[in-house]
């Protein structure tokens, strides 16, 4: 199902992945795996687990049971006297920059302009030097369409605009595997297209794994190599866009996708 | 806004010219009571600077200090707030002198008045920090910032937009208890009016020219603390999303 990169390593895997907030088990013993250049497209109703999945991997929360590797490496744990141990905060830092990951609602910081935000991570992280990442910052929002908004601040843009910023400053941090949460859902309408255009363009000109959690079946379709539908915390069923889409086998993919195109 | 503090400057300045007109005493105290205003502008800038710089440190190591950290902050937070500034002063003043530890007046003054007002001043500091979004923390995670650098590039220039107005009571608060250091020895503003009242008995004409100083530095800090806000909030408005 998963497409390996050429040492047959995938760029991320989910063993017996286990989350849960107290008594509630929002995830219990995920198995997942995503290549190196590959395009996921997560669906499945509210509350399914689908941002919980993103979150663990960007780092954002702990994992209680299982370990996810990244990159041929433990993410959540590290070696030590060959054994594997929960990671310190160093090893959680050195994994955790091959992941970039852009929020339903941007939080870009609102006292940077764009091209601040942009350059902010890369100089104070990474130690870049300045006028290097201003170079670099101002290619990236030449690239997502913003070549005339350098010295906007987030106030000053639109939703679809912010959301395109948010994507240049991941991007920065040249990271392996880019992480979407719904990146479109606080948009008006109009604005959707802009920024799936923008993601589109990455998926063909950039080498980047590409995990997204959407709503818009359209774009799942053309996009992705391969759907994941979740349900209850489990991986439903998953597949080639033109099987999940075209022919489902589980009755909850069928039921959720005929909801989904009742409501569009 | 700015028409508010129009008015009450226009009321003001009415107010001194008919102490001016009225009082022959004028001319007579002024001198003087400047000379104690000195004191007590000198008392309340330096217990301002170090009520701030004990008000992030404390807040700081509250929010994300080690245990140990975390309890010290506590005690001088709580111990700082639970007692009377007066009874601060008095203890530097008199009290510790007994352990071997004695200190300039001016110092205690400032020593205690500041690390009275950083006590407030760090709970002001840890609701501002604490109301910055939880998105920001988290875009600052996903950029692998270390905490560090995101306190102090991303959450804090936002919490300090949310600080000014607190900050603005809480530095008139500081003013108005330097009043409290004319009991050890001091010379401030209202040393020196107690003194000249002692010997010349013109109570109304001393105390109308005190109000009026008082008030005037308490102004002079309103106006700066909004015009800092005005500036700060124009920096992070242009950044809200509308
Ligand atoms: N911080 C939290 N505390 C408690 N429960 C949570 C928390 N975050 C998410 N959940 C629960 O975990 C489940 C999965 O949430 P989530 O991953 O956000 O779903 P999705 O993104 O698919 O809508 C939901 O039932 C949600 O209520
Ligand atoms: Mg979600």
């Amino acid at each position: 199902m998963t497409a390996p990169d050429s040492n047959g390593t995938p760029m991320v895997r989910f063993e017996n992945v286990t989350k849960s907030y107290g008594s509630f088990v929002v995830l219990d013993g995920l198995d997942l795996e995503f290549g190196a250049g590959e395009k996921v497209a997560i669906i499945g109703p509210s509350g399914s687990g689908k941002t919980t999945v993103l979150r663990m991997l960007m780092t954002l929360e702990r994992i209680n049971d299982g370990i996810i590797w990244l990159d041929g490496e433990p993410l959540t744990h590290m070696e030590r006297d060959g054994q594997l141990v929960p990671a310190n905060a160093a090893h959680l830092r050195r994994q955790r920059g091959k992941i970039g990951m852009v929020f339903q609602h941007f939080n870009l910081f609102p006292h940077m302009n764009a091209v601040q935000n942009c350059m902010e991570a890369p100089v104070t992280v990474l130690r870049m030097p300045k006028a290097e990442a201003r170079a670099r910052a101002c290619e990236l929002l030449e690239m997502v369409g913003l070549g005339d908004k350098f010295n906007h601040y987030p106030g000053q843009l639109s939703g679809g605009q912010q959301q395109r910023v948010a994507i240049a400053r991941a991007l920065a941090m040249r990271p392996k595997v880019m992480l979407f949460d719904e990146v479109t859902s606080a948009l008006d309408p109009e604005l959707i297209g802009e920024v799936l255009n923008v993601i589109r363009k990455l998926g063909s000109e950039l080498d980047l794994t590409m995990l997204m959690v959407t709503h818009q079946m359209g774009f799942a379709k053309e996009f992705a190599d391969r759907v994941c539908f979740f349900h209850s915390g489990k991986i439903c069923e998953q597949g080639p866009p033109e099987q999940i889409f075209g022919a489902p086998e589980n009755e909850r993919t069928k039921q959720f996708l005929s909801a989904v195109l009742e409501a569009t | 806004m700015a028409q508010r503090l129009l008015l009450v400057s226009t009321i003001m300045a009415f107010l001194a010219g008919l102490a001016i007109a009225s009082f022959a005493g004028f001319r007579e105290f002024l001198p003087g009571l400047l000379q104690g205003a000195l004191i007590t502008v000198e008392i309340t800038v330096a217990g301002a600077v170090l009520a701030l710089v004990c008000a992030v440190i404390a807040a700081l190591a509250k929010l994300y200090g080690p245990a140990p950290v975390r309890w010290l902050a506590i005690t001088y937070i709580e111990l700082f707030r639970g007692t009377s500034a007066l009874v601060q002063l008095f203890w530097m003043f008199f009290v510790l002198p007994h352990f071997g530890v004695r200190l300039e007046p001016l110092l205690v003054a400032i020593l205690a008045l500041g690390l009275n007002i950083g006590a407030y001043g760090a709970e002001v500091v840890r609701g501002a920090i604490i109301a910055v979004p939880r998105g920001q923390w988290e875009a600052t995670i996903a950029l692998n910032m270390s905490r560090a650098a995101a306190l102090r590039r991303v959450i804090l220039p936002q919490a300090f937009v949310a600080m000014i107005p607190p900050w603005g009571n809480l530095l008139i608060e500081l003013l108005k208890s330097t009043s409290l250091v004319s009991l050890i020895t001091i010379a401030d503003l209202t040393f020196r009016a107690q003194q000249m009242n002692q010997t010349t008995f013109r109570t109304v004409e001393i105390f109308i020219i005190v109000l009026l100083l008082y008030l005037a530095i308490s102004m002079i800090i309103t106006v700066g603390m909004r015009a800092l806000e005005a500036k700060a909030a124009g920096a992070v408005a242009r950044g809200r999303a509308h």
